[in-house]
């Protein structure tokens, strides 16, 4: 310190001499790389945005020509789907009801497990355990969902039909029962990390205060992560909705809502097994064709839904997080 | 046990009582000790009420505190001063195992609350917490209403009356010099307070279970001076009856609020005094040098 000056500290009070303004007069190479950065992320952003609005586009028209031919409320409201009958009729509801059983069943087992072991994961196990188990979990996402048809196909629906004597083993069940393991991978990874992201405070201070490892759970740790959680069964939710291959291969395919309505051990036809089902085999530009694209939009304007509501509820839980 | 008591002035005659049954059954053994540091004001309660016997604490391989020995009194207020990392938080934090959240960690040695090897076994945790409270370091409100957060301990030791808890909430927000800016709306997101009310909120907290010992870590880091000044007024109050142990980097409030004063330095404890002496005739190079600034 005596005398000689750190080479740190040399000149600094008279040194503001770089220029302040990002202007092309004051300081031209930076001007030029602000906005060749700003102009390169803008059309990469906008790539992507076009590509999702021109799939809306493609969709939608496609699915036009169906709306002049049969009213939007025969489509929704009526539960006969026969296309290629010679009176053809157009029913989507039994539809979009299979894609709703299998769904919501789907989360009903597979919410309370996704969350408890997320909050197993987080709060109990150690944390060498925790380090194995949330990359196997996560290894479930990675099956094919090919392979998840065939166990389903193979192994679940004859243990079924012997087990509870259903009369056919691909039924609602058992599809809803696969969607619900490979939607647990997605609740699991989403809930655990934010419920991890909440960091020791908030548990030290219930902890701190006479509760069990119990109470901290259910009073704090959950409650303070719900907006994570809730975003992340909705994503599960959404892998469910849109899965494709699975329900084709394990829900049986029959265009019905089930009598009585509760009983899904009866055979189910979804919305996105029915496009990849009947796609191939009909002809453009026919009313079938049309119909298709229809159920396509419709489809769309669910997950898209569902998504703004997951991206709403993650926003919230990160600001909740961002104001501690 | 101190669920039924309807307003601190009572809950203080209560503890007194308890203090003095506590005091016949181990004055016999903890006289000797006690003696090096016995005081006349608080003759009352000459027996150790935390006591920590060549107690270690580490961090996977990294040593937080070493061979501590102290005793902290009761129904005074003892202060806990040395330079960062020296362990102060570390061994505040072993007083009611809050550090258990911590993987990894291993202790030596023993650390006694009330007699009792809080170490051992088979202690009962909920029930240390809910007499040795804490406050820490960082304000940790949790994400719910200013109300919720005050009768969480409460609530959990099964207080569930409306009008009760509303007490409980109003009675801990005054003593924790919160009540005034708050009052109007108990239901407001503790979040939107700023870090000093939140930090005040803590206390405010940590005084709604009730505790006899109350831990508090740095708990005016964040404060300004007159929100200092109100923790400072509130400590004076609440040291004939609980017992406080205080963490804090200011040496003027060290020797403003407490009796006692333990001066740590790389997680040992190098001495520990009245807070008089520490500051006027300190015992070892190293407190003088630390307290007189001329440390490192
Ligand atoms: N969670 C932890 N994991 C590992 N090491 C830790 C942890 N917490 C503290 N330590 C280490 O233990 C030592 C004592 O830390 P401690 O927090 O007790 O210091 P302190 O005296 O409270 O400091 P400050 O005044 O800055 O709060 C430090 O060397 C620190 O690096
Ligand atoms: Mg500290």
């Amino acid at each position: 310190m005596n005398g000689t000056k750190l080479i740190l500290t040399r000149g600094q009070a008279t040194g503001l001499n770089r220029p302040l303004a990002l202007t092309p007069g004051q300081d031209l190479k930076g001007y030029v790389a602000s906005l060749l950065g700003r102009a390169v992320l803008f059309l990469i952003t906008c790539t992507s945005v076009l590509a999702v609005l021109l799939i809306f586009f493609f969709v939608c028209r496609e699915a036009l020509p169906f709306l002049s031919k049969i009213s939007l409320s025969e489509f929704l409201i009526n539960t006969e789907w026969y296309p290629e009958a010679d009176n053809a009729r157009f029913g989507a509801l039994a539809l979009i009801a299979g894609s709703v059983y299998v769904t919501i069943a789907a989360l009903v087992f597979s919410v309370p497990v996704g969350i408890l072991s997320a909050v197993f994961l987080s709060d109990i196990v150690s944390f060498r355990i925790r380090a194995f188990v949330k990359p196997v979990i996560e290894l479930l996402a990675a099956i094919p969902s090919v392979a998840y048809g065939f166990f389903a196909v193979l192994v679940l629906a004859p243990w079924m039909q012997n087990k509870f004597g259903f009369s056919t083993g691909t039924n609602a069940l058992n599809a809803s029962l696969i969607l619900a393991v490979m939607a647990l991978p997605t609740i699991v990874s989403v809930a655990e990390d934010s419920i991890s992201a909440l960091g020791p405070e908030l548990r030290e201070a219930s902890y701190s205060l006479g509760a069990t490892r119990f109470e901290t759970i259910f009073r704090v740790v959950i409650p303070a992560a719900h907006s994570g959680i809730i975003a992340a069964i909705i994503l599960g939710m959404m892998r469910a909705v849109g899965e494709t291959m699975v329900v084709w291969m394990a829900s049986g395919n029959a265009a019905q809502i089930p009598r009585p309505w509760w009983d899904i051990s009866q055979s189910v036809r979804t919305i996105t097994a029915t496009i990849a089902g009947e796609m191939g085999e009909t002809p453009k530009e026919t009313p079938h064709y049309w119909a298709l694209f229809a159920l396509g939009v419709l489809l769309l304007i669910l997950t898209f839904s569902l998504n703004v509501v997951s991206e709403f509820f993650l926003s919230r839980a990160k600001r909740a997080l961002g104001k501690q | 046990m101190q669920n039924n008591k309807s307003g601190v002035l009572e809950s203080v005659s209560r503890r007194r009582k308890n203090k003095g049954k506590l005091n016949l059954i181990m004055d016999r053994q903890k006289q000797s000790k006690s003696e090096s540091l016995n005081n006349k004001d608080t003759a009352e309660c000459a027996c150790s009420i935390v006591e920590a016997e060549d107690f270690s604490f580490y961090y996977g391989s990294t040593m937080g505190v070493k061979n501590i020995t102290m005793e902290v009194f009761p129904c005074s207020v003892t202060a806990i001063i040395g330079p960062s990392g020296c362990g102060k938080s570390t061994f505040l934090r072993a007083i009611n195992r809050i550090n258990d959240l911590i993987p990894n960690t291993r202790i030596e040695g023993t650390l006694l609350v009330n007699g009792h090897d809080i170490y051992a076994k088979k202690t009962n945790l909920v029930n240390l917490r809910q007499q040795v409270g804490m406050v820490f370091q960082k304000p940790n409100p949790f994400p719910k209403s200013i109300f919720d957060n005050i009768a969480y301990g409460p609530r959990l030791q099964g207080t569930t009356k409306g009008s009760k808890l509303q007490q409980i909430v109003e009675e801990s927000l005054k003593a924790a010099a919160l009540w005034e800016e708050v009052k109007d709306d108990l239901r407001k997101s503790a979040l939107a307070l700023s870090g000093g009310q939140q930090q005040r909120l803590c206390i405010a907290r940590a005084l709604a279970t009730r505790p006899s010992v109350l831990l508090m870590d740095e708990p005016c880091s964040a404060l300004d001076p007159i929100a200092t000044g109100k923790i400072e007024d509130l400590i004076e109050q609440l040291k004939s009856d609980y017992t406080i142990v205080i963490v804090t980097h200011n040496m003027q409030q060290a020797a403003r609020v407490s009796e006692r004063t333990a001066f740590f330095c790389l997680g040992e404890l190098i001495e520990y005094d009245f807070t008089p002496k520490i500051f006027r005739n300190p015992g070892k190079k190293q407190t003088e040098d630390y307290i007189t600034g001329r440390f490192g």
